[in-house]
């Protein structure tokens, strides 16, 4: 097992290319989807604040209650 | 060609791909390092440093895709103003910059101990040095407007301008004199490559493919996100909220 990880003596080449690698993909893909999910919630968000037109003609949310869900 | 355009549409077909691209890239990476690190044999003549090129040579394909596929959308949000191409553009982007980048910087930690040497300003280094600054001045770009359709027609421009430097890429090792080998997966004649060597190649290279779609949605989404939120914001401000 040792051999394995001394790379017949690169190892000092190799596993920081892997290292590098982990990093960059699993870092890219962390921050992607917690962009999606925070962006995504906040419309949710914005849009039950803000009941659609349609649906609730008679009894709209006031402009001012609307806009509370901004914080 | 606007069968996709409707954000809906996309959104259900996202919803649809997203658990199979991504269980896919788990799968393939998975099965890709095992091979690449455990059950391929060293090189005979570069020892254990061949292992890098199944992190190196992915990610070379990969840097010349994204920028593919953010030259062809950029394209097609040129001439057919079609919405959903330059929020695909604007996606591919930070995925091709991290290849690139992957891709150079396992390219000087094998370029060390094979050539002697990190860094050299060959045709092939240069070449992708410059698309990683492209990446760059298309990430600047998109953001430096407060209108953002000014922002994705002046980054679809540089996108198409800039695409002039894939090929230029890909032939650099035939049409210049290079310290970097010459290809032997894609070639005449067929790979010169051993095929326990080529299968943790393979897999590694559709890894990180299904890696780019998947991450590709995880980003489409958090922009049509973005702009529904700036349309509901706009309606507020002009007191139709």
């Amino acid at each position: 097992m040792t051999g394995f990880f001394e790379m017949g003596g690169y190892a000092g080449y190799v596993w920081p290319a892997y290292a590098a690698a982990a990093v960059v993909m699993v870092g890219l893909w962390l921050l992607s989807l917690r962009g999606a999910r925070l962006l995504e919630a906040q419309l949710r968000l914005l849009q039950e604040s803000r009941p659609h037109r349609r649906r609730t003609a008679g009894k709209r949310t006031r402009p001012e209650e609307a806009t509370g869900a901004d914080a | 060609m606007h069968r996709f355009a409707n954000p809906a549409r996309f959104l259900r077909l996202a919803a649809l791909v997203l658990p199979w691209s991504g269980g896919l890239t788990v799968v393939l990476l998975g099965a890709g390092l095992y091979f690449a690190l455990v059950a391929s044999p060293p090189d005979y003549q570069q020892g254990d440093t061949v292992r890098i090129m199944y992190i190196h040579v992915p990610a070379a394909w990969m840097g010349l895709f994204c920028y593919t596929t953010m030259a062809v959308a950029s394209a097609t949000a040129l001439i057919w103003k079609h919405p959903l191409a330059d929020v695909i553009a604007k996606a591919s982007a930070p995925v091709g910059a991290g290849f690139t980048f992957l891709c150079l910087l396992t390219g000087a930690l094998w370029g060390k101990p094979m050539w002697g040497t990190w860094w050299a300003w060959d045709a092939r280094l240069t070449s992708m040095l410059i698309l990683l600054f492209l990446y760059f001045g298309h990430m600047a770009l998109v953001n430096a407007f407060d209108d953002p359709t000014r922002g994705a027609k002046a980054a679809a421009i540089l996108a198409l301008a800039g695409f002039v430097n894939v090929p230029v890429i890909k032939f650099s090792v035939d049409w210049w004199k290079t310290l970097h080998q010459p290809a032997s997966v894609v070639k005449m004649g067929g790979p010169a490559i051993d095929a326990s060597m080529m299968l943790p190649l393979l897999l590694m290279a559709l890894g990180f493919t299904t890696y780019f779609v998947s991450v590709l949605i995880l980003r489409v989404r958090a922009e049509i996100a973005g702009a529904k939120i700036r349309a509901i914001r706009l309606m507020q401000v002009h007191g139709q909220g």
